[in-house]
């Protein structure tokens, strides 16, 4: 790693008002865990060169193309490709008779269409695809495919879904959980009410989805792409191609963003069914409209909320209706139900609670798995709450919310015991005892940065600064008895240790962590992450932080094993046993310092192997009422947000994010504090300008114009006042996941701010500018 | 053979002045004019457009500045939003240096230009409230060296449009030597299309105000009646300023005037109310409209 990087990486941890990041850089290690390692891929992704699948090239490829539908809703009565077959230069059109294998996949539940056969359900579904050998010509012979559709009143209101003719065999209700903890008849002396409603972001990858299918001679396939879930996307598309697994290889190219899942298999089945029926390589990048019309969304919900309270602020019960809209097709909208429902009622004590969740299909665009899903639409209406209770009984919301707050040993409505430290309160008050960042009164007026923007119409007479408080929670690994194994390789050669795991590196910083779990066990300074394919063991899909802990966990293991290796017949040698040895520098050195060896010598030459697993202990799927050791762990935040509001306009600029997370344990400060500055914004996005809007099933304007990303001059100062390191016991190196909760408790940190600013409810995200306008003589 | 090669043999010329632009555009009517091209090759890249021919006006040199005529200044085509932006240009038209600035990222800044967002037209064109405001006449070249001039609201409301190889050499606008400003409503703090934009420019000389309302409609709209009656409030003579009040009505008159009440239906009764989202928006129109005044006349 050059030295630039090295620099800018320690630039960076500067800026982590931690406890270990404040270590004086001489004492730091450059080793191993909790060291700001950079990542190994930095200079290439600054300087652009890093290749990504869009970069891909092969002797003679063809240009896929896909047919989309330009309905939400309609019967398919014919489809002609005659004319897109006659076109010059057009090698290949299929539609679903074109399958050799199965016609549906999903990656939890089947139910979902390669192609179109009979029946359209949401806008942008695929038809057809098209090989041809320029995009261009690919394009048009994909326009020139005659469908004909008998167009149907499509249901998009998930509200209506329940008493709607069923869109699917498997009908319209995708799961229901009836959650029910306590005594139903129980009443508080005070009870506030809410509806709740937010709205469908896009994980909006800065890299759309691409890929490149290339038949082997085998009859089989690879396809180069950016998947985070390697492994299940060969599965889907062996089943698809009518092939054996082994015959299938998904190979991991760069990931330009994740924070769902990647890729859509929507664009890799046409690729590799196109490729196998051209007998040659096969290309296609998806322009902006593509990715948005093809890849899940994070599910629109519904919310009504009634929360019981004693007249000291003590919840008494929560009652809650979750509704969320799963679009066309299941997806993980079952996991997602499950997490809204357990974390209906946010990281407090509820006596009671009574949350009826429901996960409905609908002609909207399909929703899928994003980033804090389930967990993130229910923290805004919990919050939300929180502070309409708080206003209600006139105490302050972060005392009502401290007054509330969850700790270990507590029992969430699901049954499950708290046993991870769940240093909620702490968190809480470590923001709100953080000092609030001060007014620009000294500075001249031209150079306040108002809401509206530098060259905005803001006017500080008209602009009012809001303090608004959110705790959040959210849940580690995959829920509900899956199986979250992970397997992976170390193997030392020449001083040389290689790591060989199936875990995608989606810019989540696993390939960085992985060099640092052997630099910690081995001592051996140069280590390479080799890079991702289906020949390797699975490790699973990049969600849930599961790579930081089963993956980085088997990494561990198998490092320790191949140090055990390593040390055994020195161990003998010495007559003592390897925990007395120690790596470094090269040297193997005796724990008094007496004897010792060259880390070469005691290799003499040989390879060394070792494999292994983590798999952490099980979970339960919840009941029918809702109750079960559903989760591995939990990861809390709490975050006060500052923001200002131009109450004659309704904009919002978020000032200041101050955020508190119990991480567990600091493995890499600076990696960290991206991962939760990039959770924070990609909050604030969902709080103020991210929802891809769409009429009567139609997607609206899907474009990075349309749809507002927030911009550096969007993202706040965010201020990291406290990471709580109290190791989880059950997790590899007591380190929880971290990308994931700032997400979640952003946007309802936000909406409390804007409350506080305006004084109206705010109940809908995004915060719409007519929600957010007050009168002016407060 | 790919069918990839009719596609390859586009033809680009590159005319150093404004005539030999129109000459190429005449020798071959399907070329597309393109300056900065941060509108068009969008379109390209979307596959919305394949033009087989492209006449650059980059290295017309004569377009990418402005020189001065009659009390006025006739600012060239070609002229970059990032230029217009400098303190120079701010010293003579300030409201067009302050939608230039406001009109995107620094890279479509670079590249875009004054002439590109007339002949695009785009609702959310910053520069267009502005101009509608200063009510500025466009120069067009044609064939033979012809020049015409046509407001610039005509081009934009239709009623005039360019003829085959014309194209807008200049825009003539009056050095009014009084204070303007641009506001602008957008979505989020950082760069983004205008909700709703106004212009307000003062013609002390002729005793009036001009404003301009951009983006909530399809071309920019003129309050003219708002605009004669706060002109006949001000003291032209003196300190100029207004009460609050009358800034108030004023924003509220430019309002209403450009978001109008739903029409009574003609069985009689109430007009059914705005929706709450063009309500808002008419509010939006009001608070620029009052404030853009105000700093004006400040």
């Amino acid at each position: 790693m050059s030295n630039d990087a090295a620099t800018a990486a320690n630039a960076t941890s500067t800026r982590i008002t931690t406890p270990t990041a404040e270590v004086p850089e001489a004492e730091a290690p450059v080793l191993g865990l909790g060291v700001s390692l950079p990542p190994a891929d930095a200079r290439a992704k600054t300087e652009g060169t890093f290749p990504y699948a869009a970069d891909l090239w092969a002797e003679g490829l063809l240009w896929a193309a896909v047919l989309r539908s330009p309905h939400p809703h309609a019967r398919i009565l014919s489809i002609d490709t005659s004319a897109a077959v006659a076109m010059a230069g057009v090698r290949a059109v299929i539609t679903h008779e074109d399958i050799p294998g199965e016609r549906a996949y999903g990656r939890r539940i089947v139910d979902r269409p390669v192609f179109a056969s009979d029946l359209v359900r949401h806008h942008g579904e695929p038809i057809a695809a098209v090989a041809a050998d320029h995009p261009d010509t690919a394009r048009l012979a994909a326009a020139a495919i005659a469908v004909e559709y008998e167009v149907l009143e499509p249901v998009t209101d998930p509200e209506k879904a329940f008493a709607a003719e069923p869109l699917h065999p498997d009908g319209n209700l995708i799961r229901h959980i009836p959650l029910r903890y306590g005594d139903p008849e129980i009443t508080g002396e005070v009870v506030v009410e809410g509806l709740y409603r937010i709205g469908r972001q896009d994980p909006a990858p800065i890299g759309a989805e691409a890929g490149l299918a290339v038949p082997r001679p085998d009859g089989g396939v690879e396809i180069y792409t950016a998947s985070t879930d390697p492994h299940t996307d060969r599965d889907l598309a062996a089943a698809c191609f009518g092939l054996e697994p082994e015959r299938v290889k998904v190979v991991v190219t760069g990931v330009p963003g994740a924070t769902g899942d990647r890729e859509e298999p929507g664009f890799q089945l046409p690729l590799g069914l196109l490729a196998l029926r051209t007998g040659c390589p096969v290309k296609l990048t998806a322009t902006r409209e593509e990715s948005f019309l093809g890849h899940s969304h994070r599910h629109p919900t519904l919310l009504r909320y009634r929360h019981h309270a004693d007249t000291d602020g003590r919840l008494v019960k929560v009652e809650a209706q979750i509704l969320l809209d799963a679009g066309a097709y299941a997806e993980s909208s079952s996991e997602s139900l499950a997490a809204a429902v357990a974390f209906a009622c946010g990281p407090y004590v509820v006596p009671h609670a009574f949350i009826e969740g429901w996960a409905v299909r609908t002609n909207n665009p399909p929703s899928g798995h994003v980033r804090g899903e389930g967990a993130m639409q229910v923290c805004t209406a919990y919050e939300g709450q929180m502070d309409k209770l708080a206003a209600k009984l006139g105490i302050d919301p972060a005392e009502l919310r401290l007054r509330n707050a969850l700790s270990t040993g507590d029992i969430l409505p699901t049954g499950q015991t708290v046993t991870c430290p769940a240093p909620v309160s702490e968190l809480l008050t470590a923001v709100q005892d953080f000092p609030l960042p001060v007014l620009p009164k000294d500075a001249p007026e031209d150079d306040w940065l108002l809401p509206g923007g530098p060259e905005g119409a803001g006017e500080p007479g008209a602009v009012r600064r809001g303090v608004g408080y959110a705790l959040g929670m959210v849940h580690m690994l995959g829920a509900e008895g899956a199986d979250e194994v992970s397997t992976a390789t170390v193997r030392v050669h020449d001083g040389i240790a290689t790591v060989i795991c199936a875990a995608v590196e989606t810019g989540q910083g696993f390939s960085t962590l992985a060099r640092q779990v052997v630099q910690e066990t081995l001592g051996i300074e140069e280590v390479h992450v080799a890079s991702v394919d289906t020949d390797q063991p699975p490790a699973g899909p990049a969600t849930h932080g599961r790579h930081t802990w089963v993956s980085a966990g088997a990494v561990e293991r198998a490092a320790r094993m191949v140090r055990t290796q390593l040390l055994q017949p020195l161990a003998h040698k010495f007559g003592m046993s390897t925990e007395l040895l120690q790596i470094a520098d090269g040297k193997i050195t005796s724990y008094d310092g007496v004897l010792s060896t060259t880390v070469t010598e005691a290799m003499d030459g040989k390879e060394l192997w070792a494999t292994a697993q983590c798999r952490p202990h099980p979970t339960e799927p919840l009941d029918e009422s809702g109750q079960g050791d559903a989760f591995v762990g939990l990861a809390f935040c709490a975050i006060r947000a500052v923001v200002d509001v131009d109450i004659e306009i309704g904009s919002v600029r978020v000032v200041e994010m101050a955020v508190a997370q119990d991480v567990g344990r600091v493995l890499n400060p600076s990696q960290l504090a991206t991962r939760i500055e990039a959770g924070i914004t990609q909050g604030i996005g969902a709080a103020l300008t991210e929802n891809l809007r769409s009429a009567r099933g139609l997607i609206r304007h899907p474009d990075l114009t349309g749809y507002a990303l927030p911009t550096a001059l969007d993202a706040p100062e965010i201020r990291i006042v406290k990471l709580i390191e109290e190791r989880d016991v059950v997790a590899p190196f007591g380190a929880k996941p971290a990308s994931a909760v700032p997400v979640v408790t952003s946007p309802a940190a936000v909406a409390a701010a804007v409350r506080a600013a305006t004084g109206r409810p705010i109940n809908r995200l995004p915060i719409r500018p007519q929600a957010a306008v007050a009168a002016s003589n407060s | 053979m790919t069918t990839h090669a009719p596609q390859a043999t586009q033809s680009v010329t590159l005319p150093a002045s404004l005539d030999e632009a129109v000459a190429a555009l005449g020798a071959m009517p399907a070329a597309v004019p393109v300056a900065g091209g941060t509108d068009l090759m969008s379109a390209v890249n979307k596959g919305l457009l394949r033009p087989s021919g492209l006449v650059g006006l980059g290295r017309i040199s004569e377009l990418r500045g402005w020189h001065y005529q009659d009390g006025h200044a006739l600012l060239g085509a070609g002229l970059t939003h990032a230029r217009m932006g400098r303190p120079d240009f701010a010293a003579l038209i300030p409201a067009l240096a302050a939608s230039a600035r406001a009109a995107g990222p620094p890279q479509i800044r670079n590249a875009g230009t004054l002439g590109g967002n007339i002949a695009t037209a785009a609702p959310t064109g910053d520069a267009l409230p502005v101009l509608a405001a200063l009510e500025a006449e466009l120069v067009i070249a044609g064939p033979d060296g012809a020049r015409r001039e046509i407001p610039v609201s005509h081009l934009l409301a239709g009623r005039d449009m360019l003829e085959p190889a014309e194209l807008i050499g200049f825009v003539r606008v009056p050095l009014l030597h009084a204070p303007q400003v641009f506001l602008k409503a957008t979505g989020r703090t950082g760069p983004g299309r205008a909700t709703a934009s106004v212009a307000i420019v003062l013609d002390p000389a002729r005793r009036g105000v001009r404003c301009a309302v951009g983006a909530i409609a399809p071309m920019p709209l003129r309050p003219l009646e708002a605009e004669r009656w706060i002109a006949s409030l001000i003291d032209w003579d003196g300190e100029r300023g207004l009460a609050p009040d009358a800034l108030a009505a004023f924003g509220e008159y430019v309002a209403a005037a450009c978001i109008p009440d739903q029409v009574p239906p003609a069985d009689g009764g109430e007009a059914p109310p705005l929706p709450p989202a063009v309500l808002h928006l008419r509010r939006t129109v009001a608070a620029l409209a009052r404030r853009a005044l105000g700093r004006a006349l400040s």
